[in-house]
């Protein structure tokens, strides 16, 4: 277990972290995802030793290790951009981290050769690493780092330098070589797709700060703040405050006559907030979430009314844009997958339409100091 | 090599080969004349010079000098040079600044300092002074060629040995050293060139009977030109010319990626 407590890390004025702290239990795939700057790379750098804290611990095991050289620490890290020697040819590479531990020579040479066939780069052990493709160099890095067998791999965006396919190829790879070896990996990247579909918890940076951690499926399904239901993947936000409040329910007093209703999750991982009548708060949908109709709904179901402006046919879903009609703010995202029933449903760009949800597929979160915009 | 640029105007060609003719006519001179006998072609200036005891000393003199003071510069200039590179400290830009005036120096200038300087603290001119001495101005192009080298090597490469259990140490020997090793070797080339042909720095610095080759060939013309010191200079001219192509041969073969 690796436990991050009250970490801040400043440089001169700038604030890279502040006061962070979080535990990462073993054998999970933990991701650190935020956008560039909000100190994600720093509190990994931070964990691999190669930067003190300004303040703050890190545990490991129980055991302080923020006091503790990189190079005595047992984890390894896959850098960005790879920093493969490119005095040493792939076998060298891979043996170097056993032969600084004086590795007896067989046994590198075994380890070695087993990890470059995990990678499936057994047959480029003499190559030299300038002469490997990208996606080559970092199966080459990969076996670097997970041939000391480390209590903990590190890695710093290691798939941001490769294109889509093969991005998405060492995806499902890093993935099956984690299930199977079973390490703690904790990987920095501002994709949030990719901590979505790898991690077994994420936890969102933005300016220094951890906003929120947990599963893929809290995160994104229940985000704490509207930051995080901002940044992962897309959300239709109107701001208003918090009306009457009812034994179940909720309501939400927005722009339009009508207030709209909240109640908590069925399965219960998300109960009702719980705002003070008044409140200043945002409510928030995903435009999976959303119906568009031709004819307003009964009163169930939460309805928006507003004008088509746009249809976006993508393949397996159609992206629907709409313009709110009591408010000036940004169009609405409604997203349909392609199916028979919603192909017979033919909008007209223009055309007058309802926006509907249910009461529990939406969220009300405190309003955000970062603006309104959509 | 774009054939769109026009072709320069005969003048310019007429100038350049005046120019070359001034440069390169002397040296050729030099070098023929090193080998002419009263009557046809000899190598006997050569064998002469290889038999004259002063000569000789004179460049061992010159090689020892050399050889010493390039490792001087070698240690503390890699030294500096990593650690401008890789740390921040008070008074860096100052450091910076300071490694760099050696270079713009008036030699005069220099060599009668360290004269004055010598003298002062008591120290026997000879050649232990012409080390020094050497030192000071050919540490400022082993930094700038070893910084070089350092700035177009990715410091994750430190970051990843420190990563993977080596100590700083080891680090060094293992990943920095292999890879700023082109910059050393062009670095020490360069600086042994520079020391081997000083004239105006040893001159100041040298002791009685610690000539080097420069100041011997110097010495030796105050009874005028003879074909020996053609020779010799021939032999000069030869180093110096090996130790620079084989530099640039490094730098094209070893080009940072």
């Amino acid at each position: 277990m690796l436990e991050v407590r009250n970490v801040s890390r400043t440089y001169g004025e700038a604030h890279a972290l502040r006061d962070v702290s979080v535990t990462i239990q073993d054998g999970q795939f933990f991701s650190l995802l935020g956008p560039s700057g909000c100190g994600k790379t720093t509190l990994l750098r931070i964990i691999a030793g190669f930067e003190d804290p300004s303040q703050g611990q890190v545990f490991h095991k129980e055991k302080r290790i923020d006091n503790v050289p990189a190079n005595r620490r047992r984890f390894n890290m896959v850098f960005q951009r790879y920093a493969l020697f490119p005095h040493l040819n792939v076998k060298q590479n891979v043996a170097f981290g056993l032969q600084m531990k004086k590795t007896p020579s067989a046994e590198v040479e075994q380890r070695v050769s087993e990890m470059l066939s995990m990678v499936q780069m057994e047959t480029y052990g003499t190559r030299g690493v300038t002469t490997l493709s990208g996606g080559q160099q970092q199966r080459v890095a990969l076996a670097r780092a997970l041939v000391n067998r480390p209590e903990i791999l590190l890695l710093d965006e290691p798939l941001s330098a490769l294109d889509l396919k093969l991005r998405q190829q060492m995806q499902v790879e890093l993935l099956s070589i984690q299930r199977r070896l079973k390490h703690t990996f904790i990987f920095v990247t501002h994709d949030q797709e990719e901590a979505l579909t790898l991690s077994d918890r994420v936890a969102v940076m933005n300016k220094g700060r951890i906003e929120q951690v947990g599963t893929p499926q809290e995160i994104y399904e229940y985000p704490k703040t509207e930051f995080v239901a901002r940044f992962i993947g897309s959300i239709n936000v109107l701001g208003g405050e918090v009306g009457d409040g009812a034994a179940d329910s909720l309501s939400f007093v927005g722009p339009g006559k009508r207030p709209f209703i909240i109640k908590a999750s069925r399965d219960g991982s998300r109960p009702l907030p719980s705002f003070a009548k008044g409140t200043k708060v945002s409510l928030l949908v995903r435009p999976e979430k959303l119906k568009l109709l031709k004819s307003a709904p009964g009163p169930e179901q939460n309805t928006l009314e507003g004008t088509l402006k746009e249809v976006l046919y993508q393949g397996p879903i159609t992206q629907l844009f709409v313009q709110p009609k009591e408010t000036q703010g940004p169009v609405w995202v409604i997203s349909q997958p392609n199916t028979a029933v919603t192909a017979r449903k033919q909008f007209n760009l223009g055309e007058k339409v309802y926006v509907s949800w249910l009461p529990e597929d939406c969220l009300l979160l405190e309003k955000d100091g970062n603006g309104s915009g959509g | 090599m774009s054939s769109t640029k026009p072709k320069p105007s005969r003048f310019y060609g007429v100038i350049s080969a005046l120019t070359f003719i001034m440069i390169y006519v002397p040296l050729a001179t030099l070098v023929v004349f090193s080998f002419r006998a009263p009557t046809g072609w000899t190598f006997d200036w050569y064998t002469k010079i290889f038999s004259d005891q002063q000569i000789i000393e004179a460049l061992g003199m010159s090689f020892f000098v050399g050889t010493v003071s390039t490792a001087i510069s070698i240690v503390l200039g890699t030294a500096a040079a990593l650690t401008l590179e890789r740390t921040r400290f008070k008074g860096r830009g100052a450091f910076d600044i300071l490694t760099h005036i050696p270079i713009i120096m008036p030699e005069t200038v220099m060599g009668l300092s360290l004269l004055i300087w010598f003298v002062f603290l008591g120290v026997t001119l000879g050649s232990f002074s012409m080390i020094v001495a050497h030192v000071t101005f050919t540490l400022s192009y082993v930094i700038i060629t070893v910084r070089t080298r350092l700035q177009g090597m990715d410091p994750q490469m430190e970051e990843a040995a420190r990563d993977l259990g080596a100590s700083p140490w080891q680090t060094f020997w293992k990943v920095t050293f292999p890879l700023v090793r082109p910059g050393i070797v062009s670095g020490g080339l360069l600086a042994f060139t520079l020391s081997f042909d000083d004239f105006l720095v040893t001159f100041f610095t040298a002791g009685a009977g610690s000539d080097t080759l420069p100041m011997k060939i110097y010495s030796m013309t105050k009874y005028g030109v003879s074909p020996e010191i053609n020779a010799l200079s021939t032999l000069m001219l030869v180093l110096t010319l090996v130790g620079v192509l084989v530099i640039g041969a490094r730098e094209k073969l070893s080009s940072p990626r």
